[in-house]
């Protein structure tokens, strides 16, 4: 099985380039004004998207995506109408990976057994499910593997290597490497000690490693894509976006184009990064 | 989701942290190495006679156990039915059952060399006894509490900071015990390498639903021997509130293999179970919260409700897991009071015994109001008196003094 994850590294890599993954939550700040935003990325230089999940509950995300959440949830997002953003962006984009980011209740409440065709169908390419460690993996992981979706997780500061294994024994597409001990968007990453964390995560897997929680800059993104595979934004582009609402919350003529401005600076500075050779 | 009846109820959890479908370990990868080493410490502990020693002397000189079981003549006499027996928790250090727990996981906490304790509360009945405990041993406590508990619930504000806890009002969601919670959880994300989770109840990932269960069992233990000695036999039947539903388990666990005993718990039900409540087995339904699967309040989408409930102390939007089960496996009853019927019982066992309950307790009196009429004189039945009103008087002086004007 070959995701559209997988194609994407391998041209990434072919290239010798790092991959820039964008985070933004579905229906934020409501459904039309969301896709607009998702199909602005791949021109902004997006080489992967995930896609948030909103929930009421987001025990691991810091206050930008929590409010995210909350403002998509009062515009009437689920995550059927999630998936139908997905059906959207396909109809004009069928390269571009699309991973979904979240918690495991919705998908629970929707229904594991008809989730997983119905994302598979929408184009959906992986899951990242905030709370489902190893521990819980024949909850949906191992479902999700046989569906041809790939299940990434995150391995984080405090996963050693002894645990290293049990959280990569059934992780594809990529590794995502939480940079902090943290929510996400409270702290900046320490480039060196990403570094010596890739390092060591790679001697344990082929895969891709992605880092991400606590990159906001341009800067910051260049900085760690010199020392992983690919680096992650979220709340920096949630933020960005929030600044361009009007009073009310409510998007404006500003919304789309803040945050595909600020994402074409962070691609940049990703994309300029020479990688080190594998 | 059909299950077989057990031989035991005890035996839960199963390795993984699950009783039957519910409970397990769903927290982020972040936290699960610390889950992982509690687990392993708690099982060091709890195989460590010198734990159980220094344990029983705290609990003893300390909290003041054991707890009488009192029999309320006036409240039986009124009923006119069931014997009551009214389990004294709320004669506890701090006023409730809360620090049983507290001081097993703070016992906890010290043998793996954690300096900095975290909590979440409600009605703040939990966070008073974690600031007590951590007074006590020296140790740095911050206590999440939603913003409108904060308001509501003053006097135990004030108590947890004259403890020298620092209070941290949470101003995000519903700004009650649930988001208490979360903002608890990002504390912890972020704070792995120093801080201990204090929970005050029978939920979260594994193994927290089991040891507070085991720490809260005492109440039910000395319930046991109590009734054996004042009456010779078993109770018939135990009533408890339920939020979380650790007052609740502690009390019933050591009963669960006794087919002679019926066990009630009382959820819940705010304004009624077709409004604004906080009964999630009643109005619920199983997911994926806070660590564990269980009942909760949800819509459609399987997003959280809010609770509601005019005790803080109740208002969670789910259930320890242990409960879901048995309630799955129908070995306890759940029923439901309304606010309304909460503030009957607690002005009712005011007058009579002359005893203020807090508003939590007062749901599971409201329920021996209902049942006790019906049962003959010589039907033994203990009510978990888990905390003391004494923070609700400010609260239910505005209430009833607003009805008289």
């Amino acid at each position: 099985m070959t995701t559209r994850i997988d194609t994407r590294f391998a041209e990434l890599k072919a290239e010798g380039r790092a991959a820039f993954v964008t985070f933004v939550m579905a229906g934020d700040p409501d459904p039309a004004t969301s896709l607009e935003i998702v199909k602005a990325l791949p021109k902004a230089g997006a080489d992967i998207i995930e896609i948030g999940m909103p929930f009421t509950d987001p025990m691991a995300d810091g206050p930008s995506i929590q409010a995210a959440g909350l403002r998509a949830l009062q515009a009437g997002m689920t995550l059927k109408k999630t998936l139908q953003l997905v059906r959207d962006f396909r109809s004009s984009d069928n390269k571009t990976p699309i991973v979904l980011m979240g918690y495991y209740n919705p998908i629970y409440i929707y229904g594991v057994d008809k989730f997983l065709p119905d994302a598979k169908a929408a184009g959906v390419d992986g899951l990242i499910i905030v709370d489902l460690p190893p521990e819980e993996d024949a909850e949906l992981c191992l479902p999700a593997m046989k569906a041809g979706l790939n299940f990434i997780r995150l391995a984080t500061p405090t996963t050693d290597d002894k645990r290293l294994p049990a959280v990569l024994a059934n992780t594809s597409g990529f590794v995502y490497y939480v940079s902090i001990t943290g929510i996400t968007g409270s702290a900046s990453a320490d480039s060196s000690a990403v570094s010596a964390a890739v390092a060591r995560i790679k001697r344990h897997t082929k895969l891709p490693v992605c880092v991400g929680f606590g990159i906001r800059t341009p800067e910051a993104a260049h900085d760690i894509a010199q020392h992983a595979n690919g680096a992650v934004v979220g709340t920096a582009l949630v933020d960005a976006l929030k600044a361009s609402l009007d009073a009310d919350g409510k998007a404006t003529a500003r919304t789309v184009g803040a945050v595909a401005d600020l994402a074409a600076a962070l691609a940049q500075g990703v994309h300029e990064a020479k990688q080190a050779a594998e | 989701m059909t299950q077989a009846i057990p031989n035991s109820y005890r035996s839960g959890p199963d390795d993984t942290g699950h009783f039957g479908i519910f409970g397990g370990r769903f927290v982020a990868e972040t936290l699960m190495p610390l889950i992982l080493d509690l687990q392993k410490a708690y099982e060091d502990a709890k195989a460590d006679p010198a734990f159980r020693k220094e344990m029983d002397g705290y609990l003893k000189a300390y909290v003041g156990r054991p707890s009488p079981l009192y029999f309320a003549e006036r409240l039986t006499e009124h009923l006119g039915g069931a014997k009551i027996y009214l389990k004294r928790e709320e004669l506890n250090h701090t006023g409730s059952h809360k620090v049983n727990n507290v001081l097993g996981q703070i016992m906890v906490a010290r043998r793996m060399g954690k300096k900095r304790i975290i909590a979440e509360t409600g009605a703040g009945q939990h966070g008073v006894a974690t600031a007590t405990l951590c007074a006590r041993f020296g140790l740095e406590c911050i206590v999440y509490m939603g913003a409108v508990d904060v308001a509501r619930q003053q006097p135990n504000v004030i108590r947890m900071e004259m403890l020298g806890a620092k209070v941290v009002p949470v101003q995000v969601g519903a700004r009650t015990l649930k988001d208490a919670m979360n903002e608890a959880l990002r504390d912890w994300v972020t704070n792995v390498h120093n801080t201990f989770y204090c929970i005050g109840t029978v939920a979260g990932p594994h193994p927290y639903p089991m040891m507070v269960r085991d720490f809260q069992s005492i109440i039910g233990d000395e319930t046991r021997a109590q009734m054996q000695e004042i009456e010779g036999r078993l109770p018939d039947s135990l009533i408890a509130c339920i939020g979380g539903g650790s007052n609740a388990m502690g009390l019933f666990h050591p009963f669960l293999d006794d087919p002679s005993v019926d066990i009630y718990g009382v959820e819940a039900a705010g304004h009624g179970l077709t409004n604004l409540h906080a009964a999630s087995i009643a109005g619920g339904r199983p997911g994926v919260l806070h660590g564990n699967r269980t009942y909760l309040l949800m819509d459609e989408d399987g997003q959280i409700q809010e609770g509601h409930s005019i005790s803080a102390g109740l208002d969670y939007p789910g259930i320890g897991p242990e409960h879901s089960w048995l309630h799955t496996i129908g070995r306890v009853k759940y029923l439901s009071a309304t606010d309304e019927e909460a503030l009957a019982a607690f002005q009712l066992l005011s007058k009579l015994e002359g005893i203020i309950p807090a508003l939590e307790p007062a749901h599971a009196l409201a329920k021996v109001s209902e049942l006790a009429p019906k049962l003959p004189k010589d039907h033994l039945m203990v009510v978990n008196l888990s905390g003391r009103g004494d923070k609700d008087v400010p609260q239910v002086g505005d209430i009833l003094k607003g009805r008289q004007s």
